[in-house]
């Protein structure tokens, strides 16, 4: 079946001063800053920051004003720039990144498995599937690393679950707040540090106190027989109205705000995605994660990369990864995706040089039962490949190939803990200390970048 | 007892009418909250929206099919679909029974089932009926671990003997009967176990037990061992007490606020109705806390939609087919078309109905709601009236009055944050 990630509803409910959402303004300021820090005052007094009903048009800034805070000449001292995809409901890492030489696999997935002259060896142990040609090109360049065996203590085998461990960074204790959440409130970021171009804010950009910001990457319009400024009007706070009241009205002024800006930016600079399906609007409202257009969503992160936006962290992502019945046509068509946007967003970054600051993570939820279904599928499993690329990845395999004679009834045993991995990457791209964001977690860092680059700095809140 | 029937009627049903609101604030309080949970009259205004008769599904007569045959069996599909959408629309907005109803909405977005992967309507259609068809949540559990619109889309037809499939089995644990923190992975595995064996008759629109392929053997579950089958696992599953427990705060999360957990007392007292659901409902809907959740809820779509077309009197089955596919299309913007929920974690809620996206949705749609109304002269307080919203704030008055066209009075009203959030 098909799953995407679904949002759980706020579960932490803050007190609420009126006060604060009082204090929104209409959007049409110029001071986009300010906008979206009362916006996020805003969200806090609704009692929605921990959790993941942050919808687009509430936490989002217009794609023109990122644009608008690039800086080209500022790029040569750019710092290091973090892109996480996350891969919505499961990817079975052992058809991804495949033992293809150990016959436990084979037997394992008889009708499932790949053929060892099928795949794309990357050495004699294993072999990337057929589909990710792109990847394989990556890896022979030295811009791949694959970490094998990614999990974490006692695997939850929930979606919802296991999604929330990786993305707060929390494999015991339910957190409500995310790990690059965390480090934005630790670096007192400003606004744009972190952008997502997923429909939904994931929780892995809420804070305590400051969340990242969600920027659609679809037009909007306004419907041409009612006056802009009616609209506008019903956008307007109300200082008595509730805080669920107050949002409704948000609404319509981000959709002012966002028809506003989407038409400036298409001004601007490339074509956008026709929004004129109205289907297609749907992975916009429906707070599901993980809708398709990988590429899409790349190719923006590629544009504001180029341009010197000086946001720190981007969120992407695809979803359907969730295999249980006919998984090979379904999983090779994901895969194919993820390859070709991947790789595209790869070379265009080690062409440019603001990219070579850029270093993209790949990872989902948990991997997939060893052991295939009747149904030509493979039921939630456990550990699973972490991929990450770019110019300043140190290619090559890490992590310990999880055993398949060696189960935890009927799953891999994790040899990595995902943590180390964001650890590695909180420290060496983020420049952060990494315990601090992770719940004092004090991880075994990975040599996944090269050494040769500029040293790393400490924290400097900006603010 | 003292309450706000208007808060009690906007949440137990999808809308009143001013009609209706006005009997209600009549009959008070305790009368009202009767009524709708235990209905003495035969309900004429469903009865007079019978379920379409929509004929075996097209794919079931088809033996060995080519693909002119497979797309023209598909096109009937999606035409068959259209038509159990208009009419469900047209269901919850014709019925008299309104919180009748209203929890078999509740029901279909519990046990979210989407079309999308069944791509049935002949199914979807089953499912319906089945969920009317239960007693109670007990009951209801039972027919559906066999329902096969519910067994397709969890791949439980796949799920045999020799490689058993846990998706069925997990999500009757998680999202269905208990909720996370109350088994194990053990658990859901052995489960998956019980759950072998069936396969689906789309012609007869049922499922169908096949021994060969149900695994016999002994399983453990929950700390018992024993040869369980379907409904051996629903009743054992029933009869926890985290179950009772866990549909009160779905049904609060649905009907009372999707923001504040439930309070403990208020969840007590509503698992002492199960499994009946409207007893539940009636601890509820009688409990201090409902009354404090006003203002806090935001209409789901399809809620917004039927209320809205109820308060305005037009009937979606009055909906011209040329502009059907512009109305469905619209839930969807919104993000809640019939008979489809995004996953099988059901529908969202709350504030993620109130993206940019969906407002503009929103406005589009009011606006072809209205366009099948002919209204006479009105100002901001009729449209007020009709629409059971208790005041405009000042900022929507004033928009409201800046209005000179009857219909964009009507769209604003529809499209207004005090219609949207009760």
């Amino acid at each position: 079946m098909d799953r995407p990630y679904v949002c759980r509803a706020a579960r932490c409910s803050q007190p609420t001063d009126a006060a604060d959402h009082r204090t929104r303004q209409s959007g049409i300021s110029g001071d986009l800053t300010m906008d979206a820090l009362s916006r996020r005052k805003f969200l806090i007094a609704s009692g929605v920051t921990g959790a993941t009903a942050l919808a687009a048009g509430a936490g989002g800034i217009a794609l023109a004003d990122l644009l608008s805070s690039a800086a080209p000449e500022a790029a040569a001292t750019a710092r290091d720039i973090l892109v996480v995809v996350t891969l919505y409901g499961g990817n079975d890492g052992l058809n991804t990144v495949i033992p293809y030489a150990d016959s436990a696999y084979h037997s394992a997935r008889p009708e499932l498995g790949y053929e060892p002259e099928s795949v794309l060896p990357i050495d004699a142990e294993l072999g990337l599937n057929p589909v990710l040609t792109g990847l394989r090109t990556l890896w022979g360049d030295g811009q791949l690393a694959i970490v094998s065996g990614v999990g974490y203590p006692k695997p939850d085998r929930s979606h919802f679950r296991s999604m929330d461990i990786w993305q707060t960074g929390s494999p015991t204790n339910p957190a409500n707040s995310g790990w690059i959440g965390r480090w934005l409130d630790g670096i007192k970021a400003p606004v744009e540090a972190a952008v997502s171009f997923e429909p939904v804010l994931p929780p892995l950009l809420v804070g305590r106190s400051r969340i990242g910001a969600c920027v659609s990457y679809r037009g909007l319009r306004v419907p041409d027989w009612i006056d802009p400024q009616v609209v506008a009007a019903l956008g307007a706070s109300h200082p008595q109205e509730s805080p669920m009241r107050a949002r409704a009205a948000a609404a319509y002024a981000d959709l002012i705000e966002m028809a506003r800006t989407v038409r400036s930016a298409q001004e601007l600079a490339d074509p956008f995605p026709a929004d004129d399906d109205l289907d297609s609007l749907a992975a916009s409202a429906t707070g599901t994660g993980g809708s398709g257009a990988l590429g899409t969503q790349l190719g923006l992160v590629a544009r504001c990369v180029t341009l010197g936006v000086p946001t720190r962290m981007y969120s992407v992502s695809l979803g359907g990864f969730d295999t249980h019945a006919q998984e090979r046509v379904g999983q090779e068509l994901l895969l194919g995706q993820l390859d070709r946007a991947l790789t595209g967003f790869v070379r265009a970054m080690s062409a440019s040089p603001a990219g070579q600051r850029v270093t993209v993570v790949v990872y989902s939820e948990f991997g997939r039962r060893v052991r295939a279904n009747a149904s030509d599928g493979t039921d939630h499993g456990t550990a699973g490949p972490v991929l990450v690329a770019g110019p300043a990845v140190a290619g090559g395999r890490f992590g310990e190939q999880p055993s398949l004679a060696d189960l935890d009834d009927g799953d891999l045993k994790a040899t990595v803990d995902f943590r180390d991995i964001f650890g590695t990457l909180l420290a060496r791209v983020l420049e952060a200390e990494p315990a601090r964001y992770l719940d004092g977690y004090e991880p075994v860092e990975l040599p996944l970048l090269r050494t040769e680059r500029g040293p790393a700095s400490v924290d400097h809140p900006t603010d | 007892m003292t309450g706000d029937v208007a808060l009690l009627l906007r949440r137990a049903g999808f809308g009143p009418t001013a009609a209706e609101l006005a009997a209600a604030q009549r009959a008070g309080y305790p009368a009202t909250l009767a009524a709708l949970l235990a209905p003495t009259d035969p309900d004429i205004g469903a009865a007079g929206a019978p379920a379409p008769d929509l004929g075996p599904d097209p794919h079931s007569r088809l033996r060995e099919p080519n693909g002119d045959q497979r797309a023209e069996a598909d096109r009937q599909r999606q035409i068959d679909l259209e038509r159990l959408s208009q009419w469900w629309l047209d269901r919850m907005a014709a019925a008299r029974n309104q919180a009748v109803e209203k929890l078999a909405f509740f029901w279909q977005g519990h046990w979210a089932t989407a079309v999308a992967k069944v791509k049935s309507p002949q199914l979807m259609l089953a499912q319906y009926h089945t969920i009317r068809a239960a007693r109670d949540v007990r009951d209801l559990a039972q027919r559906m671990v066999r329902d096969p619109a519910l067994v397709h889309w969890l791949d439980g037809q796949l799920n045999t003997r020799e490689a058993p499939n846990e998706n069925l089995a997990r999500e009757l644990f998680e999202l269905f009967l208990l909720g996370i923190g109350h088994y194990t992975e053990a658990d859901v595995k052995q489960a998956g176990r019980a759950l072998t064996g069936w396969r689906i008759d789309l012609a007869g629109q049922v499922t169908v037990f096949h021994p060969p392929s149900h695994d016999a053997g002994n399983k453990t579950i929950l700390g018992v061992t024993g040869a369980f089958t379907e409904l051996g696992l629903v009743d054992m599953l029933l009869s926890q007490p985290a179950c009772a427990r866990f549909i009160a705060s779905r049904l609060w999360f649905r009907y009372a606020s999707s923001t504040d957990p439930i309070p403990e007392p208020t969840r007590e007292r509503m698992a002492a109705g199960f499994p009946d659901p409207m007893a539940m409902l009636r601890a509820m809907f009688t409990d201090e806390a409902f009354a404090g959740t006003a203002d806090s809820m935001v209409k789901q779509p399809i809620e917004w939609f039927v209320g809205g077309m109820r308060q305005l009197g037009v009937r979606p089955a009055a909906i011209p087919t040329e502009m059907l596919p512009e109305i469905l299309n619209g839930l969807s913007g919104m993000g809640q078309r019939p008979f489809n929920p995004p996953s099988v974690g059901g529908w969202p809620a709350g504030g993620t109905w109130l993206t940019s996206a969906a407002a503009q949705v929103r406005l589009s749609l009011a606006g072809k709601i209205v366009s099948l109304t002919d209204p006479g002269p009105l100002t901001p307080d009729d449209v007020a009236y009709l629409l059971c919203v208790d005041g405009w704030t000042d900022r929507t008055y004033a928009v409201l009055r800046g209005v000179r066209n009857q219909r964009m009075l009507l769209t604003i009203g529809l499209a207004s944050p005090e219609y949207l959030v009760t």
